[in-house]
């Protein structure tokens, strides 16, 4: 088991309340994954260019201040805006990816990157979802959308670099409740065009491969119809790119998802519970997706 | 009903395991309401007393699951399994019911107002289950004894591997599972269907119209040397 779950605000309104509304939601999904916990926020508060690189530190008291100094020594900017969360840290810089993710690499390769992009930020760690939760401050995060993941391992190691979600393309992240049969074949053909990986992670793979899809010209519900022919085993996944929220479910549909529209947002999860406290869910329109079909959503 | 206590338990004051442990119980021929479910699972389970149980709301998985003789009705819709195992006793849902709805129940009925999703009777060892709207994929996969009806449409693979329980359709089958066959619709199968309609109260289904579905029995014996694919 694991829990997935997501919110997309289609009322801006609602933007500065997204981490109060979501935390509960993983609270609760956090009986399907105990093990570690994760969440992919997006938010647009960055000037326009800028990226920001969600940073996992090797452990506590990392000097924050040293790595920003390296990397704007190593970048040739003045500019790089740290914001530190938790143990981790989330830099703002105008440097693109082509040339930050080869100094992130290279300044101190204990550092790991979970995600990138104008918009998303990347926090996860191994624990229940509410200690995570409190650890990053995600209830006090606004923001127009975000998924998250409860995870109870059954394909790889217990740690924070397998944790979900797996962010490996600007504002792309994916969260996965299930188990792929057939990864390590989808991951050698992968790495024989060149992809990277940075887990034995099977989750890793289908991220990877998205990305990989949707670099050659797919668009999600594309890379997602992509993901149902290459990919066998159980799967319900939910991804989100840029504005865009998506879902699908293998052709059994055997881990579960239950969807709620309001006029104010979407919300998706891995169980009702986790949406019964969400503001008019009484009233909103709730539904199973249906195997192998694709549900995209954008604001 | 004269004689009959009314109580109210609300899952926002009780957890479910407490909630379960007053109904237990309770003597014969209770009514309770059970308020703010919120999607709860696990409610009203292994209930053996005549109780009238109605929870007021939406509701998650297993609901009324394991009972032998409670009636229980729910004011939502409910998540995965509801009815699982029931031995007997009924078990309405107002709305729509998620997958596995009244897996390998023994007995009692399950009615469902809505629409339930897949695999609804998976395994089913004798219970009866009727369903007013569609079903999804693979309902009445492996089931070995008691009735489906559905009213609606069913969904793919409908009665995959079925052994002795018999499925009857209203609408349109999208497709038939393996070994599953469409079969006479008999004056007792008219019969039988007729008096499910009225118990479960629908009024939209024609017992003359549905379409009987049941098992071509040619997967009862394994044959090791068919096709030697292996």
């Amino acid at each position: 088991m694991c829990g997935i779950a997501g919110l997309q605000l289609k009322n801006p309104g609602l933007n500065p309340e997204l981490g109060e509304l979501v935390v509960p939601m993983l609270d609760v999904l956090a009986t399907r994954g105990p093990d570690s916990t994760g969440v992919a926020v997006y938010r647009r508060d960055v000037p326009p260019g800028a990226q920001k690189y969600s940073l996992c530190a090797p452990a506590s008291g990392y000097d924050w201040v040293g790595y920003l100094a390296a990397f704007e020594r190593a970048a040739g900017v003045a500019d790089v805006e740290l914001r530190p969360r938790g143990r981790d840290a989330v830099i703002v810089t105008s440097v693109s990816p082509d040339r930050a993710l080869p100094l992130i690499a290279g300044i101190d390769p204990s550092v790991r990157l979970f995600g990138h992009g104008a918009a998303i930020e990347v926090y996860k760690d191994v624990g229940p979802a509410a200690e995570v939760c409190a650890r990053y401050g995600v209830a006090d995060m606004p923001g127009f959308q975000a998924i998250g993941h409860t995870r109870m391992a059954t394909e790889s190691a217990v740690t924070t670099e397998h944790s979900h979600p797996f962010a490996v393309a600007p504002d792309l992240a994916l969260v996965h409740n299930g188990s792929f049969s057939n990864y390590a074949s989808v991951r050698r053909t992968l790495a024989a065009d060149g992809v990277r990986f940075d887990t034995d992670n099977d989750s890793e793979v289908a991220a990877r491969y998205i990305a990989s899809e949707m670099q050659a010209g797919a668009d999600l519900a594309d890379a997602l119809r992509g993901v149902i022919k290459t990919f066998d085993g159980f799967f319900t996944l939910l991804v989100a790119a840029g504005q865009s929220i998506a879902i699908v479910r293998d052709s059994f549909a055997c881990k579960p998802m239950v969807v709620a529209e309001t006029a104010d947002y979407v919300a998706v999860a891995s169980e009702y519970v986790a949406l019964a406290d969400l503001p008019g869910v009484e009233k909103a329109d709730v539904f199973e997706p249906m195997p192998e079909e694709i549900y995209t959503w954008q604001v | 009903m004269a004689g009959v206590t009314a109580f109210e338990l609300s899952c926002a004051e009780l957890s479910v395991r407490e909630i379960n442990a007053a109904l237990s119980e309770l003597p014969d021929g209770s009514v309770v309401r059970i308020t703010e479910p919120r999607g709860r699972h696990n409610i009203a389970v292994g209930l053996t007393g005549r109780l009238d149980i109605t929870i007021a709301g939406n509701a998650g998985y297993f609901v009324a699951g394991l009972c032998d003789g409670p009636d229980v009705s729910v004011e939502g819709f409910v998540g995965w399994s509801v009815g699982e195992n029931l031995q007997s006793g009924t078990v309405r849902v107002h709305g729509n019911a998620s997958e596995c709805a009244g897996a390998s129940a023994r007995g009692g009925l399950i009615v469902i107002d809505g629409d339930a999703s897949s695999r609804a009777g998976i395994s089913l060892k004798g219970g009866t289950i009727a369903i007013a709207g569609d079903a999804g994929h693979m309902s009445g996969f492996m089931a070995q004894a008691g009735t489906i009806l559905i009213g609606g449409d069913a969904a793919d693979s409908l009665g995959d591997s079925l052994y002795e329980a018999i499925i009857y359709v209203g609408g349109k089958v999208r497709s038939l599972g393996a070994d599953a066959q469409v079969s006479e619709l008999g004056t007792d199968d008219v019969r039988l269907v007729g008096e499910l309609v009225r118990s479960a109260g629908f009024s939209h289904i024609s017992a003359e119209d549905v379409t009987k579905i049941s098992s071509a029995k040619q997967l009862y014996q394994f044959d090791a040397l068919k096709d030697q694919k292996y």
